[in-house]
């Protein structure tokens, strides 16, 4: 009836050949694409650009992530990233129960400032039941309590020049042959003066732990977990990010991962 | 110009495919690819998928885990679906030779890139899934202003009806080659267009957490971040699924034919197909 009579023999043979040209089309042809200052990768990243754009035009600057109920905190918040800081002069903090330690805010503000563990707690707080994303995939609802980092830089006065907030960090998050390479992380200043967005020291009704980093942790609650770092000890008000680290704003963003993290 | 009513010798040319659905088609095709190898990776960074919002590492909503575990024959690739673990060691879980034992979830040689890098996986998936969305939306318009959705997409009462004698017709590789569609093939391109893409999409949104504060109905509709990251590959199943069946389905029906049609446009048509203006015999 149709022109094209079908032997059984030749059709198998052609799936096949199709299907392993499908298994064999993985492999490492694309391997190149992880070569972090490859050209074609280069025009790849310009997605992520793309989305931040987008994001930022299509929510509200004040839109809020979803707060959960206290019913939904099933476990503890699941550590990541790193755990137990050995860096000097975080140990010596640790050891006297972080009674030295200070915030410092610094950079481009009319006023720099430096704050106690005490000065932020009395501080009016803000508690939010959120879920944090971790980049990997996983998921886990934990209420924070904090300061909002928001009111904090409008006591510094920020300068119109400002564009970023450079969180710097107590962690070693690796080690290399040229020492320590400490964790540290940026934000636009719609993400840092975002009403949930709030220095931590309070994790599920108790004081922030160290594996989850104590004694502040930023928490900016519409981005993937490694724009939530810890250990801070200075936020830095920049117009440029190029001076840090490798340049793309974070310790995480340096290594290849978009500097956004909304998606 | 003759009639062509007889059942032998060559049916009609016709032109079947326009310029937007071949485009589409083939643009498609690269996008899913790469989707797929970047998202394997991005997958491999946590084998596990969850229901709800969160993910149980102290309480268990896990449906699915794929690892590696220590036996006392060595180590062997796990997975367990819904409690019931199976051993996968070469494919799932623990894959490469024995020598250099490759232990990520899913191997490397249908990942981008081969090895662990899911910052790589991210940019090659979030650049294709734009490109992926746009190409959507560039189908959805022309096919809905040059009638290929009405034509040829949405089954009607008659196509349904004649499921069960397209189905006996597949079953033994007996095809009819028209102008249109057939119901299965209607069918199974509305699944994929109006159900498994559009799917694929919103649950990939919903994983974003900036997403989820303008759109947080999102997590809603999916039952939770979690829910909508396991549906995410459940899809990518079915699509995978589509893809076997529509090769098999290409090369069963005529590749070279086929394949002309989707490049030039020109389809050659069953033997006494009716002519129409613009055939070419």
């Amino acid at each position: 009836m149709n022109g094209f009579k079908l032997n059984r023999r030749k059709f198998l043979g052609m799936s096949a050949a199709a299907g392993s040209g499908l298994i064999l089309s993985g492999c490492d042809q694309f391997d190149f694409l992880g070569q972090r200052d490859n050209q074609v990768r280069a025009v790849l990243e310009q997605a992520n650009v793309l989305t931040y754009q987008v994001q930022r035009k299509l929510i509200g600057e004040q839109t809020l992530a979803r707060e959960y109920s206290p019913s939904e905190i099933r476990q503890g918040q699941r550590p990541n990233g790193s755990t137990n800081p050995s860096t000097a002069e975080y140990a010596a903090l640790r050891a006297a129960d972080f009674a030295n330690y200070r915030l410092t805010i610094k950079g481009m503000v009319e006023q720099e400032m430096s704050f106690s563990l005490a000065e932020l707690r009395n501080m009016p707080a803000r508690s939010q039941i959120t879920r944090h994303d971790c980049v990997e995939g996983w998921s886990c609802i934990a209420k924070w309590t904090g300061t909002r980092l928001g009111a904090i830089l409008d006591m510094a006065r920020v300068k119109p020049e400002a564009r970023f907030c450079v969180y710097h960090c107590y962690d070693n998050i690796q080690t290399s042959l040229a020492g320590d390479i400490l964790y540290y992380e940026s934000s636009d200043l719609v993400d840092a003066y975002h009403p949930q967005t709030i220095l931590a020291y309070g994790l599920n009704d108790q004081t922030l732990p160290v594996a989850n980093g104590a004694p502040i942790r930023v928490r900016i609650e519409r981005a993937l977990g490694y724009k939530q770092p810890k250990y801070v000890h200075t936020i830095e008000l920049v117009d440029d990010l190029s001076p840090f680290g490798q340049g793309k704003g974070g310790y995480w963003p340096d290594n290849g991962y978009d500097w956004y993290g909304g998606i | 110009m003759t009639e062509q009513t007889g059942q032998k010798g060559k049916g009609p040319l016709i032109y079947r495919q326009s310029i937007w659905t071949r485009v589409t088609h083939w643009v498609w095709a690269i996008c899913l690819f790469f989707l797929l190898l970047s998202g394997l990776q991005i997958f491999n960074a946590h084998p596990a998928l969850y229901v709800g919002q969160q993910s149980g590492f102290e309480f268990d909503n896990a449906v699915l885990e794929i690892g590696a575990v220590n036996t006392d024959a060595g180590a062997r690739g796990q997975t367990t679906i819904f409690g019931r673990t199976f051993d996968t060691t070469g494919v799932l879980g623990m894959s490469g030779s024995a020598e250099r034992p490759q232990f990520t979830a899913f191997p490397g040689a249908v990942t981008i890139p081969s090895y662990r890098d899911l910052a790589t996986g991210r940019v090659v998936h979030f650049f294709f899934g734009w490109v992926f969305v746009f190409t959507m939306f560039i189908w959805f318009l022309a096919s809905f202003i040059n009638g290929h959705i009405r034509r040829d997409i949405v089954p009607l009462g008659a196509d349904i009806k004649g499921v069960p004698q397209d189905v006996a017709n597949h079953a033994r590789l007996r095809f009819h080659h028209g102008r249109s569609y057939g119901p299965l093939q209607k069918l199974s391109y509305f699944a994929v267009f109006f159900i498994l893409f559009p799917l694929i999409v919103l649950t990939g949104l919903t994983m974003s957490p900036g997403m989820n504060s303008i759109a947080p109905f999102l997590l809603d509709v999916f039952g939770g971040r979690q829910t909508a990251r396991t549906i995410h590959f459940v899809v990518m199943l079915l699509l995978v699924g589509f893809f076997i069946v529509h090769i098999v389905m290409v090369l069963a029906a005529g590749p070279f034919n086929e394949l002309r049609s989707m490049i030039t446009g020109w389809y050659r048509a069953s033997p006494g197909t009716p002519a129409s203006q613009g055939d070419k015999p």
